[in-house]
Protein backbone atom coordinates (compact mmCIF):
# COMPACT_ATOMS: atom_id res chain seq x y z
CA UNK A 1 0.00 0.00 0.00
CA UNK A 2 2.80 2.52 0.81
CA UNK A 3 4.68 2.22 -2.54
CA UNK A 4 1.52 2.67 -4.52
CA UNK A 5 0.13 5.92 -2.19
CA UNK A 6 3.90 7.00 -3.08
CA UNK A 7 3.78 6.69 -6.39
CA UNK A 8 0.44 8.49 -6.71
CA UNK A 9 1.45 11.83 -4.77
CA UNK A 10 4.75 11.55 -6.27
CA UNK A 11 2.95 12.63 -9.16
CA UNK A 12 0.11 14.62 -7.32
CA UNK A 13 0.60 15.64 -3.89
CA UNK A 14 -2.94 17.37 -4.01
CA UNK A 15 -4.77 14.74 -4.36
CA UNK A 16 -7.17 14.01 -1.71
CA UNK A 17 -7.57 11.37 0.44
CA UNK A 18 -10.96 10.27 -0.90
CA UNK A 19 -10.33 9.87 -4.27
CA UNK A 20 -6.75 8.16 -3.20
CA UNK A 21 -8.93 5.99 -1.32
CA UNK A 22 -11.13 5.26 -4.00
CA UNK A 23 -8.32 4.69 -6.53
CA UNK A 24 -6.14 1.70 -4.44
CA UNK A 25 -9.30 0.33 -2.97
CA UNK A 26 -9.09 1.05 0.33
CA UNK A 27 -10.60 3.41 3.10
CA UNK A 28 -9.47 7.18 3.89
CA UNK A 29 -8.54 6.08 7.78
CA UNK A 30 -5.74 3.79 5.90
CA UNK A 31 -5.11 6.32 3.59
CA UNK A 32 -4.07 9.25 6.62
CA UNK A 33 -2.54 6.53 9.00
CA UNK A 34 0.00 5.27 6.19
CA UNK A 35 1.07 9.06 5.04
CA UNK A 36 1.09 10.22 8.93
CA UNK A 37 3.47 7.64 9.62
CA UNK A 38 5.68 8.10 6.50
CA UNK A 39 5.84 11.89 7.75
CA UNK A 40 7.31 10.58 10.73
CA UNK A 41 9.64 7.94 9.62
CA UNK A 42 10.90 11.15 7.05
CA UNK A 43 9.75 8.99 4.05
CA UNK A 44 7.79 11.41 3.19
CA UNK A 45 10.10 15.21 3.92
CA UNK A 46 7.50 17.56 2.28
CA UNK A 47 5.06 18.86 -0.71
CA UNK A 48 6.44 21.26 -2.87
CA UNK A 49 4.86 22.29 -5.92
CA UNK A 50 6.44 21.94 -9.54
CA UNK A 51 6.68 25.49 -10.78
CA UNK A 52 8.22 26.71 -13.94
CA UNK A 53 9.55 30.02 -13.11
CA UNK A 54 10.00 30.85 -16.47
CA UNK A 55 6.36 31.13 -17.11
CA UNK A 56 6.08 33.34 -14.27
CA UNK A 57 6.61 36.98 -13.23
CA UNK A 58 9.77 35.86 -11.48
CA UNK A 59 13.29 36.20 -12.27
CA UNK A 60 14.97 32.93 -10.87
CA UNK A 61 18.78 32.13 -11.85
CA UNK A 62 20.03 28.36 -11.27
CA UNK A 63 23.33 27.03 -11.50
CA UNK A 64 24.61 23.66 -10.81
CA UNK A 65 27.88 23.68 -9.34
CA UNK A 66 30.25 20.92 -9.57
CA UNK A 67 32.29 20.90 -6.34
CA UNK A 68 35.56 18.97 -5.64
CA UNK A 69 36.16 18.82 -2.19
CA UNK A 70 39.37 17.29 0.69
CA UNK A 71 36.86 14.67 2.77
CA UNK A 72 37.71 15.05 6.22
CA UNK A 73 38.78 11.91 8.68
CA UNK A 74 36.23 10.32 10.64
CA UNK A 75 33.63 12.40 9.12
CA UNK A 76 34.11 11.56 4.97
CA UNK A 77 31.86 14.08 2.92
CA UNK A 78 29.28 14.57 5.43
CA UNK A 79 30.43 17.62 7.84
CA UNK A 80 31.70 19.67 4.30
CA UNK A 81 27.99 18.83 2.74
CA UNK A 82 26.50 20.55 5.96
CA UNK A 83 28.35 23.34 5.75
CA UNK A 84 27.32 24.05 2.05
CA UNK A 85 23.48 23.01 2.41
CA UNK A 86 22.78 24.98 5.08
CA UNK A 87 23.79 28.54 2.90
CA UNK A 88 19.63 29.34 2.05
CA UNK A 89 20.99 29.48 -1.64
CA UNK A 90 21.62 26.14 -2.04
CA UNK A 91 19.09 24.34 -3.43
CA UNK A 92 19.98 20.91 -3.28
CA UNK A 93 23.69 18.96 -2.37
CA UNK A 94 24.10 15.52 -3.81
CA UNK A 95 27.48 13.41 -3.39
CA UNK A 96 28.24 12.19 -6.61
CA UNK A 97 30.36 9.44 -8.09
CA UNK A 98 32.64 10.38 -10.84
CA UNK A 99 35.71 13.47 -11.18
CA UNK A 100 33.65 16.05 -8.81
CA UNK A 101 32.48 14.95 -5.41
CA UNK A 102 29.18 17.10 -4.60
CA UNK A 103 26.87 18.91 -6.74
CA UNK A 104 25.65 21.47 -5.63
CA UNK A 105 22.39 23.79 -7.03
CA UNK A 106 22.07 27.12 -6.57
CA UNK A 107 18.95 29.57 -7.24
CA UNK A 108 19.14 33.09 -7.48
CA UNK A 109 17.69 36.26 -8.55
CA UNK A 110 20.73 37.10 -10.65
CA UNK A 111 23.36 35.84 -12.28
CA UNK A 112 25.61 37.98 -10.14
CA UNK A 113 23.92 36.97 -7.22
CA UNK A 114 24.89 33.49 -8.07
CA UNK A 115 28.65 34.31 -8.79
CA UNK A 116 28.73 36.16 -6.04
CA UNK A 117 27.51 33.08 -3.36
CA UNK A 118 30.56 30.95 -5.31
CA UNK A 119 32.83 33.21 -5.25
CA UNK A 120 32.55 34.84 -1.65
CA UNK A 121 30.78 31.98 0.02
CA UNK A 122 31.83 28.43 -1.51
CA UNK A 123 35.24 28.74 -3.18
CA UNK A 124 37.10 29.83 0.19
CA UNK A 125 35.46 26.90 2.53
CA UNK A 126 38.45 25.13 3.60
CA UNK A 127 37.52 21.65 2.28
CA UNK A 128 36.52 22.77 -0.92
CA UNK A 129 39.46 22.13 -3.82
CA UNK A 130 37.62 23.43 -7.25
CA UNK A 131 34.60 24.53 -7.99
CA UNK A 132 33.20 24.62 -11.72
CA UNK A 133 29.92 26.72 -12.23
CA UNK A 134 27.06 25.53 -14.83
CA UNK A 135 24.50 27.94 -15.50
CA UNK A 136 21.16 26.34 -15.99
CA UNK A 137 20.10 28.05 -19.64
CA UNK A 138 16.29 26.14 -20.05
CA UNK A 139 14.54 23.81 -18.01
CA UNK A 140 13.10 20.78 -20.33
CA UNK A 141 11.92 18.56 -18.01
CA UNK A 142 11.75 18.30 -13.97
CA UNK A 143 10.53 15.24 -11.81
CA UNK A 144 9.18 13.65 -15.38
CA UNK A 145 7.44 16.03 -16.03
CA UNK A 146 7.93 18.31 -19.58
CA UNK A 147 7.84 21.60 -19.00
CA UNK A 148 8.08 23.06 -22.20
CA UNK A 149 5.51 20.91 -23.71
CA UNK A 150 2.18 21.84 -25.26
CA UNK A 151 1.07 19.03 -26.95
CA UNK A 152 -1.23 17.65 -24.20
CA UNK A 153 -4.47 17.47 -26.19
CA UNK A 154 -6.41 14.68 -26.64
CA UNK A 155 -6.24 13.55 -30.53
CA UNK A 156 -8.43 10.67 -30.01
CA UNK A 157 -11.49 10.30 -31.45
CA UNK A 158 -14.81 10.97 -29.42
CA UNK A 159 -15.95 7.57 -29.85
CA UNK A 160 -14.50 4.53 -31.26
CA UNK A 161 -15.10 0.85 -30.46
CA UNK B 1 -27.94 0.47 -64.42
CA UNK B 2 -27.14 -2.47 -62.85
CA UNK B 3 -27.49 -2.31 -59.37
CA UNK B 4 -23.22 -2.08 -58.17
CA UNK B 5 -23.89 -3.82 -54.89
CA UNK B 6 -23.35 -7.12 -53.28
CA UNK B 7 -26.85 -7.96 -51.40
CA UNK B 8 -24.44 -9.31 -48.92
CA UNK B 9 -22.71 -6.97 -47.59
CA UNK B 10 -25.68 -3.98 -47.77
CA UNK B 11 -27.24 -5.78 -45.57
CA UNK B 12 -25.25 -5.60 -42.71
CA UNK B 13 -25.85 -2.62 -40.30
CA UNK B 14 -23.43 -0.35 -40.27
CA UNK B 15 -21.76 -0.06 -36.55
CA UNK B 16 -24.03 1.59 -33.79
CA UNK B 17 -21.19 3.38 -32.12
CA UNK B 18 -20.58 5.03 -35.94
CA UNK B 19 -24.06 6.50 -35.50
CA UNK B 20 -23.56 7.72 -32.13
CA UNK B 21 -20.41 8.90 -33.43
CA UNK B 22 -21.95 10.95 -36.22
CA UNK B 23 -24.08 12.42 -32.87
CA UNK B 24 -21.35 13.53 -30.51
CA UNK B 25 -18.73 15.34 -33.53
CA UNK B 26 -20.83 17.57 -34.22
CA UNK B 27 -21.55 18.25 -30.40
CA UNK B 28 -18.51 21.18 -29.51
CA UNK B 29 -16.61 21.21 -26.28
CA UNK B 30 -17.87 17.50 -25.47
CA UNK B 31 -16.42 15.46 -23.08
CA UNK B 32 -15.85 12.13 -23.93
CA UNK B 33 -15.60 8.72 -22.38
CA UNK B 34 -16.13 6.86 -24.87
CA UNK B 35 -13.16 5.89 -26.52
CA UNK B 36 -11.77 2.21 -27.18
CA UNK B 37 -8.29 2.91 -27.10
CA UNK B 38 -5.73 3.91 -24.17
CA UNK B 39 -5.04 7.37 -23.37
CA UNK B 40 -1.38 6.81 -22.77
CA UNK B 41 1.01 8.08 -25.70
CA UNK B 42 2.75 4.56 -27.28
CA UNK B 43 6.18 4.83 -24.82
CA UNK B 44 9.25 6.43 -26.35
CA UNK B 45 11.32 3.60 -26.85
CA UNK B 46 8.93 2.54 -29.02
CA UNK B 47 8.15 5.23 -30.77
CA UNK B 48 12.28 5.83 -31.40
CA UNK B 49 12.85 2.37 -32.67
CA UNK B 50 9.64 3.09 -35.36
CA UNK B 51 11.86 6.20 -36.10
CA UNK B 52 15.74 4.72 -35.87
CA UNK B 53 13.76 2.38 -38.67
CA UNK B 54 12.58 5.02 -41.14
CA UNK B 55 15.77 6.72 -40.63
CA UNK B 56 18.10 3.35 -41.57
CA UNK B 57 15.51 3.08 -44.54
CA UNK B 58 13.95 0.26 -43.54
CA UNK B 59 10.92 1.03 -45.32
CA UNK B 60 10.57 -2.20 -47.58
CA UNK B 61 7.80 -5.09 -47.77
CA UNK B 62 8.73 -7.52 -45.02
CA UNK B 63 7.83 -11.59 -45.54
CA UNK B 64 3.93 -12.10 -45.84
CA UNK B 65 4.24 -13.32 -42.41
CA UNK B 66 6.06 -10.66 -40.55
CA UNK B 67 9.71 -9.91 -39.51
CA UNK B 68 11.09 -13.26 -38.64
CA UNK B 69 12.85 -11.59 -35.13
CA UNK B 70 9.25 -10.53 -34.49
CA UNK B 71 7.60 -13.40 -34.61
CA UNK B 72 10.51 -15.07 -32.56
CA UNK B 73 9.83 -12.14 -29.82
CA UNK B 74 5.94 -12.84 -30.09
CA UNK B 75 6.59 -16.89 -29.64
CA UNK B 76 8.73 -15.77 -26.23
CA UNK B 77 5.96 -13.46 -25.03
CA UNK B 78 3.21 -15.80 -25.52
CA UNK B 79 5.52 -18.72 -23.99
CA UNK B 80 6.07 -16.33 -21.06
CA UNK B 81 2.20 -14.90 -20.39
CA UNK B 82 0.39 -17.46 -21.64
CA UNK B 83 2.42 -20.79 -21.35
CA UNK B 84 1.29 -22.26 -25.17
CA UNK B 85 4.48 -23.10 -27.55
CA UNK B 86 4.12 -21.20 -31.17
CA UNK B 87 6.59 -22.45 -33.82
CA UNK B 88 7.87 -18.50 -34.83
CA UNK B 89 8.08 -19.26 -38.90
CA UNK B 90 5.15 -22.05 -39.30
CA UNK B 91 2.52 -20.98 -36.49
CA UNK B 92 2.42 -17.24 -35.77
CA UNK B 93 1.70 -14.65 -38.49
CA UNK B 94 1.64 -10.74 -37.83
CA UNK B 95 -1.40 -9.09 -38.67
CA UNK B 96 -2.91 -5.31 -39.43
CA UNK B 97 -4.35 -5.30 -36.05
CA UNK B 98 -6.38 -8.10 -34.11
CA UNK B 99 -9.20 -7.06 -36.43
CA UNK B 100 -7.49 -8.51 -39.85
CA UNK B 101 -6.70 -11.47 -37.87
CA UNK B 102 -10.61 -12.06 -36.98
CA UNK B 103 -11.45 -11.69 -40.42
CA UNK B 104 -8.71 -14.25 -41.68
CA UNK B 105 -9.57 -16.30 -39.07
CA UNK B 106 -13.01 -16.79 -39.67
CA UNK B 107 -12.39 -16.75 -43.58
CA UNK B 108 -9.89 -19.51 -43.44
CA UNK B 109 -12.17 -21.69 -41.78
CA UNK B 110 -15.90 -21.02 -42.92
CA UNK B 111 -17.97 -22.74 -45.30
CA UNK B 112 -21.28 -21.72 -45.96
CA UNK B 113 -24.01 -22.19 -43.54
CA UNK B 114 -21.01 -22.67 -40.67
CA UNK B 115 -22.52 -21.79 -37.27
CA UNK B 116 -20.17 -19.47 -35.54
CA UNK B 117 -21.05 -18.70 -31.93
CA UNK B 118 -20.42 -15.37 -30.34
CA UNK B 119 -21.20 -14.22 -26.98
CA UNK B 120 -22.63 -10.62 -26.79
CA UNK B 121 -21.95 -7.90 -26.07
CA UNK B 122 -18.95 -7.95 -27.68
CA UNK B 123 -16.77 -5.63 -30.05
CA UNK B 124 -18.84 -5.06 -33.17
CA UNK B 125 -16.96 -6.34 -35.75
CA UNK B 126 -17.60 -10.02 -34.90
CA UNK B 127 -20.99 -10.39 -36.40
CA UNK B 128 -20.66 -8.88 -39.81
CA UNK B 129 -17.10 -10.66 -40.38
CA UNK B 130 -18.78 -13.85 -40.04
CA UNK B 131 -21.68 -12.96 -42.65
CA UNK B 132 -18.68 -11.93 -44.67
CA UNK B 133 -16.78 -15.00 -44.67
CA UNK B 134 -20.73 -16.75 -45.35
CA UNK B 135 -21.28 -18.16 -42.27
CA UNK B 136 -23.95 -17.82 -40.11
CA UNK B 137 -23.83 -15.61 -36.62
CA UNK B 138 -25.50 -17.24 -33.65
CA UNK B 139 -25.19 -15.02 -30.50
CA UNK B 140 -25.23 -16.37 -27.39
CA UNK B 141 -26.47 -13.62 -24.57
CA UNK B 142 -23.85 -12.75 -21.50
CA UNK B 143 -25.76 -12.17 -18.17
CA UNK B 144 -25.17 -9.42 -15.87
CA UNK B 145 -26.61 -12.41 -13.00
CA UNK B 146 -23.06 -14.54 -14.41
CA UNK B 147 -20.61 -11.42 -14.20
CA UNK B 148 -21.35 -11.17 -18.11
CA UNK B 149 -19.06 -14.28 -18.47
CA UNK B 150 -19.81 -17.52 -20.69
CA UNK B 151 -21.40 -20.38 -18.91
CA UNK B 152 -21.52 -23.97 -20.36
CA UNK B 153 -24.99 -24.22 -19.98
CA UNK B 154 -25.37 -21.44 -22.17
CA UNK B 155 -23.31 -22.85 -24.79
CA UNK B 156 -25.00 -25.83 -25.10
CA UNK B 157 -27.68 -24.44 -25.59
CA UNK B 158 -26.73 -23.20 -29.05
CA UNK B 159 -25.10 -25.60 -30.61
CA UNK B 160 -26.12 -27.49 -33.29
CA UNK B 161 -24.56 -29.86 -35.93
CA UNK B 162 -23.81 -26.89 -37.79
CA UNK B 163 -21.52 -24.94 -35.28
CA UNK B 164 -17.74 -24.83 -36.07
CA UNK B 165 -16.74 -22.13 -34.36
CA UNK B 166 -16.69 -20.39 -30.74
CA UNK B 167 -15.50 -17.01 -30.71
CA UNK B 168 -14.32 -16.32 -26.96
CA UNK B 169 -13.59 -12.55 -26.32
CA UNK B 170 -12.25 -12.03 -23.07
CA UNK B 171 -11.34 -9.87 -20.93
CA UNK B 172 -14.25 -8.39 -23.08
CA UNK B 173 -15.11 -5.05 -24.49
CA UNK B 174 -17.49 -3.50 -23.52
CA UNK B 175 -18.19 -5.34 -19.92
CA UNK B 176 -15.30 -5.25 -18.59
CA UNK B 177 -15.74 -9.60 -17.73
CA UNK B 178 -12.82 -11.80 -17.61
CA UNK B 179 -12.77 -15.68 -17.74
CA UNK B 180 -10.62 -17.43 -14.75
CA UNK B 181 -9.19 -20.70 -15.52
CA UNK B 182 -12.30 -22.35 -13.52
CA UNK B 183 -14.46 -20.80 -15.61
CA UNK B 184 -12.79 -21.59 -19.06
CA UNK B 185 -12.56 -25.61 -18.13
CA UNK B 186 -16.33 -25.84 -18.62
CA UNK B 187 -16.55 -24.26 -21.49
CA UNK B 188 -13.18 -26.14 -22.79
CA UNK B 189 -14.27 -29.29 -22.28
CA UNK B 190 -17.85 -28.71 -24.13
CA UNK B 191 -15.45 -27.40 -27.44
CA UNK B 192 -13.81 -30.45 -26.89
CA UNK B 193 -16.55 -33.10 -26.71
CA UNK B 194 -18.25 -31.07 -29.16
CA UNK B 195 -15.33 -30.50 -31.36
CA UNK B 196 -15.18 -27.44 -32.44
CA UNK B 197 -12.83 -24.31 -33.11
CA UNK B 198 -12.16 -21.47 -31.05
CA UNK B 199 -11.09 -17.60 -31.92
CA UNK B 200 -9.90 -16.15 -28.77
CA UNK B 201 -9.35 -12.82 -28.95
CA UNK B 202 -7.21 -11.79 -26.26
CA UNK B 203 -6.03 -8.28 -27.48
CA UNK B 204 -6.76 -7.12 -23.91
CA UNK B 205 -4.98 -10.02 -22.10
CA UNK B 206 -2.34 -7.58 -20.71
CA UNK B 207 -5.28 -5.56 -18.97
CA UNK B 208 -6.78 -7.85 -16.13
CA UNK B 209 -6.46 -6.86 -12.66
CA UNK B 210 -7.13 -10.05 -10.89
CA UNK B 211 -4.89 -12.88 -11.08
CA UNK B 212 -3.15 -13.54 -14.06
CA UNK B 213 -4.87 -13.42 -17.56
CA UNK B 214 -5.39 -17.28 -18.40
CA UNK B 215 -5.37 -18.18 -22.30
CA UNK B 216 -8.01 -21.09 -23.91
CA UNK B 217 -5.03 -22.31 -25.79
CA UNK B 218 -3.23 -23.26 -22.78
CA UNK B 219 -5.84 -26.36 -21.86
CA UNK B 220 -4.67 -29.36 -22.93
CA UNK B 221 -6.03 -30.81 -26.55
CA UNK B 222 -6.90 -27.12 -27.02
CA UNK B 223 -3.98 -25.51 -29.28
CA UNK B 224 -4.63 -27.62 -31.81
CA UNK B 225 -8.08 -26.41 -32.00
CA UNK B 226 -7.95 -22.48 -31.35
CA UNK B 227 -6.31 -19.34 -32.90
CA UNK B 228 -5.22 -17.16 -30.49
CA UNK B 229 -5.22 -13.40 -31.37
CA UNK B 230 -3.70 -10.33 -29.66
CA UNK B 231 -1.97 -7.59 -30.99
CA UNK B 232 -0.03 -4.46 -29.32
CA UNK B 233 -2.82 -2.02 -29.66
CA UNK B 234 -4.15 -1.95 -25.86
CA UNK B 235 -1.47 -3.19 -24.49
CA UNK B 236 1.38 -0.80 -25.53
CA UNK B 237 -0.57 1.56 -26.27
CA UNK B 238 -0.36 1.54 -30.12
CA UNK B 239 -3.64 1.35 -31.66
CA UNK B 240 -2.86 3.91 -34.95
CA UNK B 241 0.25 1.65 -35.26
CA UNK B 242 -2.41 -1.14 -36.53
CA UNK B 243 -0.21 -4.27 -35.45
CA UNK B 244 -1.73 -7.64 -34.29
CA UNK B 245 -1.26 -11.10 -34.68
CA UNK B 246 -2.67 -13.96 -34.75
CA UNK B 247 -1.00 -18.06 -33.50
CA UNK B 248 -2.68 -21.53 -34.53
CA UNK B 249 -2.13 -24.51 -35.66
CA UNK B 250 -0.19 -24.50 -39.10
CA UNK B 251 -2.45 -26.24 -40.96
CA UNK B 252 -5.07 -23.39 -40.25
CA UNK B 253 -2.16 -20.50 -40.08
CA UNK B 254 -1.15 -21.57 -43.76
CA UNK B 255 -4.86 -21.07 -45.16
CA UNK B 256 -4.88 -17.75 -43.29
CA UNK B 257 -1.54 -16.61 -44.40
CA UNK B 258 -2.47 -17.01 -48.07
CA UNK B 259 -5.37 -14.72 -48.13
CA UNK B 260 -3.22 -12.17 -46.15
CA UNK B 261 -0.84 -12.76 -48.63
CA UNK B 262 -2.92 -11.38 -51.48
CA UNK B 263 -5.25 -8.79 -50.20
CA UNK B 264 -2.68 -7.46 -47.64
CA UNK B 265 0.96 -8.84 -48.48
CA UNK B 266 2.51 -7.89 -45.15
CA UNK B 267 1.63 -5.46 -41.93
CA UNK B 268 3.68 -2.17 -41.78
CA UNK B 269 7.41 -2.73 -41.32
CA UNK B 270 7.92 0.59 -39.21
CA UNK B 271 5.12 -0.95 -37.02
CA UNK B 272 6.46 -4.67 -37.24
CA UNK B 273 10.17 -2.81 -35.80
CA UNK B 274 8.59 -0.59 -32.91
CA UNK B 275 7.02 -4.04 -31.98
CA UNK B 276 10.09 -5.65 -31.46
CA UNK B 277 11.27 -3.19 -29.43
CA UNK B 278 8.02 -3.50 -27.18
CA UNK B 279 7.97 -6.97 -26.72
CA UNK B 280 11.96 -6.94 -25.40
CA UNK B 281 11.55 -4.21 -23.61
CA UNK B 282 8.23 -3.27 -22.71
CA UNK B 283 7.04 -4.80 -19.37
CA UNK B 284 7.39 -2.59 -17.39
CA UNK B 285 5.78 0.12 -19.72
CA UNK B 286 3.02 -2.58 -19.67
CA UNK B 287 2.77 -2.86 -15.82
CA UNK B 288 2.76 1.16 -15.10
CA UNK B 289 -0.21 1.06 -17.73
CA UNK B 290 -1.74 -1.33 -15.77
CA UNK B 291 -1.42 0.16 -12.48
CA UNK B 292 -3.03 3.45 -13.32
CA UNK B 293 -6.08 2.06 -15.54
CA UNK B 294 -6.37 -0.29 -12.40
CA UNK B 295 -6.46 3.12 -10.12
CA UNK B 296 -8.87 4.58 -12.58
CA UNK B 297 -11.06 1.72 -12.46
CA UNK B 298 -11.30 1.27 -8.63
CA UNK B 299 -12.10 5.44 -8.84
CA UNK B 300 -15.25 5.39 -11.39
CA UNK B 301 -16.85 2.36 -10.08
CA UNK B 302 -16.55 3.87 -6.53
CA UNK B 303 -17.67 6.93 -7.62
CA UNK B 304 -20.66 5.34 -10.04
CA UNK B 305 -22.05 3.24 -7.07
CA UNK B 306 -22.02 6.41 -4.94
CA UNK B 307 -24.47 8.20 -7.59
CA UNK B 308 -26.25 5.64 -8.04
CA UNK B 309 -25.90 2.96 -10.27
CA UNK B 310 -25.72 -0.66 -9.98
CA UNK B 311 -22.36 -1.65 -11.36
CA UNK B 312 -21.44 -5.16 -12.16
CA UNK B 313 -16.63 -5.01 -10.80
CA UNK B 314 -15.38 -5.68 -14.26
CA UNK B 315 -11.65 -7.21 -14.27
CA UNK B 316 -10.52 -6.64 -17.28
CA UNK B 317 -10.17 -4.02 -19.75
CA UNK B 318 -10.47 -0.45 -19.57
CA UNK B 319 -14.51 -0.27 -19.64
CA UNK B 320 -17.18 -0.31 -17.17
CA UNK B 321 -20.83 -1.39 -18.26
CA UNK B 322 -23.57 0.21 -15.55
CA UNK B 323 -27.08 -1.24 -15.54
CA UNK B 324 -28.87 1.89 -16.25
CA UNK B 325 -32.52 0.20 -16.04
CA UNK B 326 -33.72 2.12 -13.16
CA UNK B 327 -34.33 5.40 -15.10
CA UNK B 328 -36.46 4.02 -17.46
CA UNK B 329 -35.12 4.96 -20.71
CA UNK B 330 -33.38 2.90 -23.47
CA UNK B 331 -29.78 2.91 -23.43
CA UNK B 332 -30.03 5.11 -26.80
CA UNK B 333 -32.19 7.49 -24.81
CA UNK B 334 -29.76 7.87 -22.10
CA UNK B 335 -26.57 8.08 -23.98
CA UNK B 336 -28.08 11.08 -26.78
CA UNK B 337 -29.50 12.88 -23.30
CA UNK B 338 -26.46 13.06 -21.39
CA UNK B 339 -24.92 14.00 -24.28
CA UNK B 340 -27.28 16.49 -24.96
CA UNK B 341 -27.83 17.37 -21.36
CA UNK B 342 -24.64 17.17 -19.68
CA UNK B 343 -22.11 17.33 -22.77
CA UNK B 344 -20.80 13.87 -21.81
CA UNK B 345 -20.24 10.94 -24.58
CA UNK B 346 -20.31 7.40 -23.71
CA UNK B 347 -21.47 4.71 -25.58
CA UNK B 348 -24.89 2.63 -25.64
CA UNK B 349 -24.65 -1.09 -24.61
CA UNK B 350 -26.71 -1.77 -27.37
CA UNK B 351 -24.31 -1.06 -29.57
CA UNK B 352 -22.72 -3.92 -29.00
CA UNK B 353 -25.47 -6.37 -29.66
CA UNK B 354 -28.91 -6.40 -28.44
CA UNK B 355 -28.84 -7.87 -24.84
CA UNK B 356 -26.29 -4.72 -24.09
CA UNK B 357 -29.62 -2.78 -24.03
CA UNK B 358 -29.62 -1.02 -20.26
CA UNK B 359 -26.47 -0.51 -19.97
CA UNK B 360 -23.35 2.03 -20.82
CA UNK B 361 -20.23 1.26 -22.22
CA UNK B 362 -18.17 3.94 -20.14
CA UNK B 363 -14.02 4.37 -20.51
CA UNK B 364 -11.30 4.75 -17.95
CA UNK B 365 -8.82 5.28 -20.80
CA UNK B 366 -9.11 8.93 -19.57
CA UNK B 367 -7.21 10.38 -16.32
CA UNK B 368 -8.71 10.80 -12.66
CA UNK B 369 -8.76 14.63 -13.23
CA UNK B 370 -11.27 14.17 -16.61
CA UNK B 371 -13.02 11.20 -15.09
CA UNK B 372 -13.99 13.18 -12.13
CA UNK B 373 -15.10 16.78 -14.52
CA UNK B 374 -17.07 14.06 -16.57
CA UNK B 375 -18.67 12.05 -13.18
CA UNK B 376 -19.85 15.24 -11.77
CA UNK B 377 -22.06 16.08 -14.74
CA UNK B 378 -23.12 12.30 -14.75
CA UNK B 379 -24.36 12.80 -11.05
CA UNK B 380 -26.38 16.01 -12.13
CA UNK B 381 -28.01 14.06 -14.80
CA UNK B 382 -28.47 11.52 -12.65
CA UNK B 383 -30.33 13.72 -10.11
CA UNK B 384 -32.75 15.52 -12.45
CA UNK B 385 -33.50 12.25 -14.15
CA UNK B 386 -33.89 10.34 -11.20
CA UNK B 387 -37.32 8.00 -10.82
CA UNK B 388 -39.16 9.94 -7.53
Amino acid sequence: MRNEILKVIDKNSRISSVDLAAMLGTTVDVIENEIKAMEKEKIICGYPTLINWDNSQCERVTALIEVKVTPQRGLGFDKIAERIYKFDEVESVYLISGEFDLCVMIEGKTMREVANFVSSKLSPLESVLSTSTNFILKKYKEHGMPLADDSSDDERMLITP
Amino acid sequence: MRNPLSEKVVTIQPSGIRKFFDIVSEMKDAISLGVGEPDFDTPWHIREEGIYSLEKGRTFYTSNSGLSELKQEVSEYINRRCHVSYRPNKEIMITIGGSEAIDLALRAMLDPGDEVLIPMPSYVSYLPCVTLADGVPVVVELKEENDFKLRKEQLIERITDKTKVLIMPFPNNPTGAIMTKEDLQEIVDVVIEKDLYVISDEIYSELTYKGEHVSIASFPGMKERTILINGFSKAYAMTGWRLGYACAPELILSQMLKIHQFAIMCAPTTSQYAAVEALRNGDDDVAHMREAYNQRRRFLISELRRIGFQVFEPFGAFYVFPCIKQFGMTSDEFATKLLEEEKVAVVPGSAFGECGEGYLRISYAYSIENLKVALERIERFVNHHKKA
